[in-house]
């Protein structure tokens, strides 16, 4: 261990630390560009230059690694001078592109610039011009005039990728940016880059020009492109999600998420084809009733049924919550034991890094709360059961079960099928009654990932039932002060419930007492029938996440440092 | 009768002013005195005042005559800094230089304080305030200028682009 004070602070670290990462520790920031805690240390962009005591020169911090009683001066006169001419330097070919530049607000040059920079420029020459507008991906815009040079995006490629695609080419003032002859940056994890990248040289093609990150919120969510759980930010305008963003959580995805994630994993919500009001058929035709008329008649539905006549399916990608109310729901009003859900493994879809074959978030959760065909019949038996006519009718929740002609010939069979679902689909189409469910954006739910770790993802899209209110939703500046007469500021609430929450009230239709006030709540028992999740709590999971008392747990925490 | 008024204004009226008269003759006659002075009512909407280039009418978005292409690159710096949020922009990408254009541009006149921070914050001078001080609405709607009224050639402000220049 070796002691080090760092502007006046003294801390203990190990042997071998970077200075930066002292610093951190320390709660002193030193600004950088190309030293990143997830990359190798490059050590080019020489922002991170700090005074150390009895050292002839200024040294830079993300190299430099600490000895006993090294004492550290970041905001010396000599450390900020010298920072004030680095960046004075990166400036002299970088264009006064803010305007247009789709990083302005979450910038990191434009923050320095701002809090450490000269304020003027010594030069007035010409910039130089270089390829704009470059595409390096089918996902990935390049800008040569505003890189840096950080070789950050590099490093990702060769590091955590693992696929070396992009190089510098050229010197000195010309060099830029480029993809090896006959590559396309096209990794699956290609889109990380322009997280890391630190000015707006790398922009997401899907994302460009979309939004300003001032006018957004950002929620802290769970991925549900598969069993990984990547964490997330959840970017939100106007009450409709624009992008996401991988959030730090060294346990689960470090500082990476998944291209496929990034961009496929919240469709649904948007979508054109998204649920809005409950549908009962009527006269050969589902039509749009209100909640309470399509509840009785789920429960009127299902009361001619005896226990052996009715299935119930759960789903994966619905939370804990909600498939713990449906097995309840199952064994206790219902009581049957015809209850499992679907998996979604794509075989061979995987690889040793973040992405999983099973494009479920919450396989694990589901058959931890009992939506298991351990002591009962399973799917396969389920569809059999229902060919000969045994079970005449089955509740889905949140998914599309129709993945075959037969299924759909088989359904087509049950005297009663109730689905719950966000988007319209095959299922909801041979359904009797449709209720509108709510997405993993628009209600607080936990989530179990494959090694087993219980993951709270919170709202980010209200609801008509749900308000955005402070306090319950992360609100952006424009939520705050605009009024329901702003034509921005009149973004879709849609008619949608937890389905929790409407499968407790048509099991209370049916005599059960399934009474809870929030998700929460919902956890909370769980916590305390399931020992599996003994001890947890929605503030114990927190933003990063809880592993199962049980069960394979991810690898030992580790300290977490600023980006 | 209440009395809501400040006991401390109350003045006693002196001997003159109780009379009554006197004070009749005193006010017509600073009646008759306006008779003489310069007149300043303007027959208005027929002679209408043109303001000068300080006066800070309705904010317009300013296109340049050569090429028919408005200055603002979306930015949304004028949004962002709007403390009454009049303004709404959304960018879109286009195949000129300059990458980056707005595909909406709407102001609520409404809300609009005239303040002129979208003018003094703009980076491109793209949004500037106008001579035009009549507005009048049947329709919370039709208070909601669209780039198709907002749109105006550089030209046509030509004062206030000048004074904008020498003054700030
Ligand atoms: S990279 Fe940053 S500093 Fe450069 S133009 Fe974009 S926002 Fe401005
Ligand atoms: S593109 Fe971005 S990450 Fe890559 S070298 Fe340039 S500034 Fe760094
Ligand atoms: S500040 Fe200027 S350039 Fe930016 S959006 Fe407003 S008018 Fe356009
Ligand atoms: S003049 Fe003031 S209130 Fe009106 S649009 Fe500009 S910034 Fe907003």
């Amino acid at each position: 261990m070796a002691k080090v004070t760092i502007e006046g602070k003294t801390v203990e670290v190990e042997n071998g630390t970077t200075v930066i990462r002292a610093a951190a520790q320390a709660g002193v920031e030193i600004p950088h560009f190309c030293w990143h805690p997830g990359l190798s240390v490059a050590g080019n962009c020489r922002m991170c230059l700090v005074e150390i005591e009895k050292m002839p020169k200024l040294a830079i911090a993300c190299a430099t690694q600490v000895a006993d009683g090294m004492v550290v001066h970041v905001n010396s006169e000599k450390a900020v001078e010298a920072r004030k001419a680095v960046l004075e330097f990166i400036l002299i070919n970088h264009p006064l592109d803010c305007p247009i530049c789709d990083e302005a607000g979450e910038c990191n040059l434009q923050d320095y610039t701002y809090s450490h920079g000269p304020g003027h420029s010594a030069l007035e020459e010409a910039k130089n011009k270089k390829p704009k507008r470059v595409p390096l991906g089918p996902n990935v815009v390049y800008d040569a005039e505003r890189c840096i040079m950080c070789s950050r995006c590099i490093r990702f490629m060769d590091e955590i990728a693992k696929e070396p695609t992009l190089t510098f080419v050229e010197r000195g003032d010309r060099v830029y940016i480029d993809t090896f002859p006959g590559k396309e940056l096209n990794n699956p994890y290609s889109m990380n880059v322009i997280d890391i990248c630190p000015v707006g040289a790398l922009t997401n093609r899907d994302y460009r020009f979309k939004a300003r990150v001032w006018e957004t919120s950002s929620t802290e969510g769970i991925c549900t492109g598969c069993s990984r759980g990547c964490n997330t930010n959840i970017w939100v305008r106007n009450n409709e999600i624009l992008r996401l963003t991988p959030r730090l959580n060294s346990e689960v995805n470090n500082y990476w998420i998944c291209d496929n994630g990034r961009l496929n994993s919240f469709g649904h919500v948007n979508s054109e084809k998204r649920l809005n009001t409950p549908l009962v058929r009527k006269d050969g035709a589902l039509q749009e009733v209100g909640w309470d008329e399509a509840l009785s008649s789920a429960a009127d539905a299902l009361k001619p049924f005896s226990k052996d006549e009715v299935a119930v399916i759960g789903s994966p990608y619905s939370s804990v919550e909600d498939n713990y109310i449906l097995q309840k729901f199952a064994k206790q009003v219902l009581g049957t034991t015809n209850i499992d859900f679907l998996q979604h493994s794509v075989d061979g879809d995987e690889d040793t890094f973040l992405i999983r074959a099973d494009k479920t978030p919450n396989a694990y959760g589901a058959r931890e709360v009992g939506v298991s065909s351990s002591k009962g019949t399973d799917v396969k038996k389920i569809f059999e059961l229902i060919g000969s006519g045994k079970i005449k009718a089955l509740y889905v929740m949140d998914d599309d079960i129709v993945t075959s002609k037969e299924t759909e010939e088989l359904l087509a069979k049950l005297d009663v099928l109730i689905v719950n679902h966000w988007v319209e689909s095959k299922t909801t189409q041979l359904a009797d009654i449709v209720f509108p469910s709510a997405t993993f954006a628009e209600k607080y739910g936990t989530y179990v990932n494959f090694l087993g770790r219980v993951q709270l993802s919170r709202p980010a899209v209200s609801t008509l039932e749900q308000e955005r209110v402070p306090g319950r939703f992360n609100m952006s500046r424009l939520d705050n002060f605009g009024s329901a007469f702003d034509k921005w500021n009149k973004g879709q609430r849609r008619n949608v419930r937890s389905s929790w929450e409407i499968i407790s009230a048509v099991a209370n239709l049916l005599g059960g007492k399934i009474r809870f006030q929030s998700a929460q709540k919902v956890f909370d028992e769980v916590a305390q029938t399931n020992p599996s999740f003994k001890g947890l709590s929605y503030a114990k999971i927190g933003a990063k996440g809880a592993p199962l008392s049980k069960g394979p747990v991810g690898k030992k925490s580790k300290e977490e440092t600023l980006v | 009768m209440g009395n809501n008024g400040d006991e401390n204004r109350k003045r006693e009226m002196n001997l003159w002013e109780k009379l009554y008269f006197p004070e009749i003759l005193h006010g017509m006659g600073i009646t008759l005195r306006a008779f003489f002075r310069p007149k300043f009512t303007r027959q208005y909407p027929e002679e209408r005042w043109v303001p000068p280039p300080v006066f800070r009418g309705r904010p317009v978005l300013v296109v340049e005559d050569e090429t028919g292409v408005e200055r603002c690159v979306a930015c949304g710096l004028c949004a962002r800094v709007c403390p009454s949020l009049a303004i709404q922009v959304q960018a879109a990408e286009t195949e000129l230089d300059k990458e980056r254009y707005p595909e909406l541009f709407e102001i609520n006149m409404l809300r609009c304080i005239f303040c002129g921070f979208c003018e003094e914050v703009c980076p491109e001078e793209a949004i500037i305030m106008s001579k035009d001080y009549e507005l009048n609405f049947s329709d919370p709607k039709d208070a909601i200028y669209g780039k198709d009224r907002l749109l105006t050639p550089a030209s046509h402000l030509s004062d206030r682009l000048a004074f904008l220049k020498q003054y700030r």
